[in-house]
C-alpha cells in the first residue's frame, strides 16, 4: 500500500477490526510457540529415555569423532561439488538440446525426434544407481582406447544421462506452456522457427520453469553422493571408510548434515523465485 | 504496381470436417482498405490467417504482388516479412519492453542497423502518444495502449499490406476509439489494409470496400454505402439488422 499518504483516516469500525485481527494474530503466534515447544520437549524426552539412547549417542553423535572426521569428509565433499557444478551445467545443456529436438517438426527430422523421445523414456525410468553401475563398470570393461576410467568422469556422465532426461521434460513443459499466439505473433513478424524459439519462446519458458529446475538441482545436490558406489573418494565414500575403521557412525551423520547445509541456500532461492513468479502472475491478472 | 497487392483466389480452408472457407475471392489494390464483416465463425479470422500464411490453405491461391505465396516451394518466412498482422489479443511479447517489441523484427529479421530502427520506432511511438512508455513492459499498459503498440510493431517492418484481425474486439468500449484513430491515420497515409471488424461505423468511414462473409464465401462486396446501406442479399440485411439491434452501427 504505497499510496497510504492519500488514504483517509480509518473509521472507528475499521480500527476495531484491525485491533481484533491483531489480537487474533498474537494469539495464534502464542499457540504456535507453545505447541512447538511442547513437541520439542516430548520428542527430546522420548528419544533420550529410550533404552538404547546412550549407545546411539556415542556411535552416531560423538562430537570428538565428528571433529576428527570433518577435514577428511570436507575433502571428499569438494569432489561432490565439482561433480555438481560440472554435472549441473551439462544437465542444462543436454536437457535444453533434447527438449528442443522434441519440438522439431517435419518428417525429415523424425529420427532425431524418436531418438530424443527414446532417450527420455529410457533414462527417466531407470534408477540412477543402475545407470551408475552400467556406465561406471560397463564402459571401462569395453576396453576402448581413450575410454575414461576415472569414477569422477563416469559418475558425472551417468548423472548427466539421468538428470538430462528429467530436465528435458521440464524444459519441454515450459516450451509448451508458452501460448501459441506468441508463436503466431513472432512468425507473422517474419521470424523463423529458430529465431522464434530463441527470442520469444525460450525466454518465457525459462522464466516459467526456473523454480522446477531449482528443485531438480536440489535433488541433484544429494544424488552426487551416489558416485561413491563407483569408488570415487567423495564425502560419502570417505565417511564409509572412516566408519569401517572405527565402527562409529558419526561420519555418516556429519556427511548428511553437510549435504543438508549445501541444499538450504538453493531451497531458499527456489522459494524466493516461486514467490516472485506468483506475485508477477497475480499483478498480471489484476491489470 | 498496377495489379492488386493482395489477391485471394478461391481459397478453401477446413479444420477436420468443418469447412470454414469454401472458395473466397478477394482482391485488394494498393492503398485500399477492405473491411471483412460477417457473423462470428464466418471465417474472417481464418481468411486473414490463411493470407498471412499462419494457416496452410486447402485449395486456392494467395498472391502477394502477383507472386503465388501459397506455393509450398516458397519461403514462407520471407513472405511473412512483407506483411504486418495485428491480433485480437494484441500478442505483444511480455518479456520484452515496448520498444524491444517494436524493434525486434526490423533488427533481427531485416537486419537493419539498431540505431536507425530505434529512432524510427520512437518516431512511431511518439505519433501514437506512447513514447514515454517505450521502456515499460506490455502488462503495465492498458489494452488500448497495448493494441496501439501492436499496430506500430506490425508497421515497423514496413509491410506491403496490414492485416487487422478484430483488433478492437477485446477492448473496453472506451478504449476502442484510440485504437481506431491510429488505424484511421495509417489508412490515410496510404497503407493497404485488410481488416476483420465488428465496428460497422468505422468500416463505413474508413473502408473503400466492405466484404460480407457468410457460409465460407464472400456473399456480397462493394463500397460501404452500398453493402452497409443498401445490401442486395437477404443474409447481409439480416446480419446488419442484428448488428443494429446490438447497437453497434
Amino acid at each position: 500500500m504505497d499510496q497510504g499518504a492519500g488514504l483517509p483516516q480509518p473509521s472507528a469500525l475499521e480500527l476495531s477490526r484491525r485491533a481484533w485481527r491483531r489480537s487474533r494474530a498474537r494469539r495464534s503466534t502464542l499457540i504456535g510457540l507453545l505447541s512447538t515447544l511442547l513437541f520439542a520437549v516430548v520428542a527430546y524426552l522420548v528419544v533420550t529415555n529410550a533404552p538404547g539412547w546412550p549407545r546411539v549417542q556415542t556411535t552416531f553423535f560423538s562430537p570428538s569423532v565428528a571433529w576428527e572426521s570433518l577435514p577428511e569428509i570436507l575433502e571428499g565433499l569438494w569432489l561432490n561439488l565439482q561433480v555438481l557444478v560440472l554435472g549441473g551445467f551439462l544437465v542444462l545443456v543436454v536437457g535444453l538440446l533434447v527438449s528442443l529436438t522434441r519440438t522439431l517438426r517435419g518428417p525429415a527430422l523424425a529420427p532425431l525426434r524418436i531418438l530424443a523421445t527414446a532417450y527420455v523414456d529410457l533414462f527417466r525410468g531407470m534408477p540412477l544407481i543402475i545407470v551408475l553401475y552400467l556406465v561406471g563398470f560397463g564402459f571401462p570393461a569395453l576396453g576402448l582406447q581413450g575410454m575414461p576410467t576415472s569414477p569422477f568422469v563416469l559418475g558425472t556422465l551417468a548423472i548427466v544421462l539421468v538428470y538430462g532426461a528429467y530436465v528435458a521434460e521440464v524444459f519441454r513443459a515450459g516450451i509448451e506452456s508458452v501460448h501459441p499466439s506468441q508463436r503466431a505473433a513472432a512468425r507473422s513478424l517474419g521470424l523463423d522457427h529458430r529465431q522464434t524459439m530463441r527470442i520469444v519462446v525460450l525466454p518465457q519458458a525459462l522464466r516459467t520453469v526456473t523454480p522446477a529446475l531449482l528443485n531438480d538441482f536440489i535433488a541433484l545436490q544429494k544424488d552426487v553422493g551416489l558416485i561413491s558406489v563407483l569408488g570415487a573418494l567423495d564425502a560419502v565414500r570417505r565417511a564409509q571408510i572412516l566408519v569401517g575403521q572405527s565402527f562409529n557412525f558419526t561420519p555418516y551423520v556429519v556427511t548428511g548434515l553437510l549435504f543438508v547445509l549445501l541444499a538450504i541456500p538453493s531451497a531458499r532461492v527456489a522459494d524466493a523465485l516461486s514467490a516472485r513468479a506468483r506475485r508477477r502472475q497475480q499483478s498480471g491478472s489484476l491489470l | 504496381m498496377s495489379g492488386p497487392v493482395l489477391d485471394i483466389r478461391g481459397v478453401v480452408k477446413a479444420f477436420g470436417d468443418n469447412v470454414v472457407l469454401r472458395g473466397i475471392d478477394l482482391a485488394v489494390g494498393e492503398h485500399q482498405v477492405v473491411a471483412l464483416i460477417g457473423g462470428s465463425g464466418s471465417g474472417k479470422s481464418t481468411l486473414l490467417r490463411c493470407a498471412s500464411l499462419l494457416e496452410t490453405v486447402d485449395d486456392g491461391q494467395v498472391l502477394l504482388d502477383g507472386e503465388d505465396v501459397t506455393d509450398p516451394r516458397i519461403d514462407a518466412d520471407q513472405v511473412r516479412r512483407r506483411m504486418g498482422v495485428v491480433f485480437q489479443a494484441y500478442n505483444l511479447f511480455p518479456h520484452l519492453s515496448v520498444l524491444d517489441n517494436v524493434t525486434l523484427a526490423p533488427t533481427v529479421v531485416h537486419g537493419r542497423p539498431r540505431a536507425e530502427v530505434r529512432d524510427e520506432a520512437m518516431t512511431l511511438l511518439t505519433r501514437i502518444g506512447l513514447a514515454e512508455k517505450a521502456g515499460e513492459y506490455p502488462d503495465r499498459l492498458s489494452g488500448g495502449q497495448q493494441q496501439r503498440v501492436a499496430i506500430v510493431r506490425a508497421l515497423a517492418v514496413r509491410p506491403r499490406v496490414l492485416l487487422l484481425d478484430e483488433i478492437t474486439s477485446a477492448l473496453d468500449p472506451e478504449l476502442v476509439g484510440e485504437v481506431l484513430a491510429v488505424v484511421r491515420e495509417v489508412a490515410a497515409q496510404g497503407m493497404t489494409i485488410v481488416m476483420a471488424t465488428h465496428e460497422m461505423g468505422f468500416a463505413r468511414q474508413v473502408a473503400d470496400t466492405v466484404a460480407f462473409l457468410d457460409g465460407g464465401v464472400v456473399l456480397e462486396s462493394g463500397p460501404p454505402q452500398q453493402v452497409l446501406g443498401d445490401p442486395v442479399e437477404a443474409r447481409t440485411r439480416q446480419f446488419l439488422s442484428r448488428v443494429i439491434d446490438a447497437g453497434r452501427l
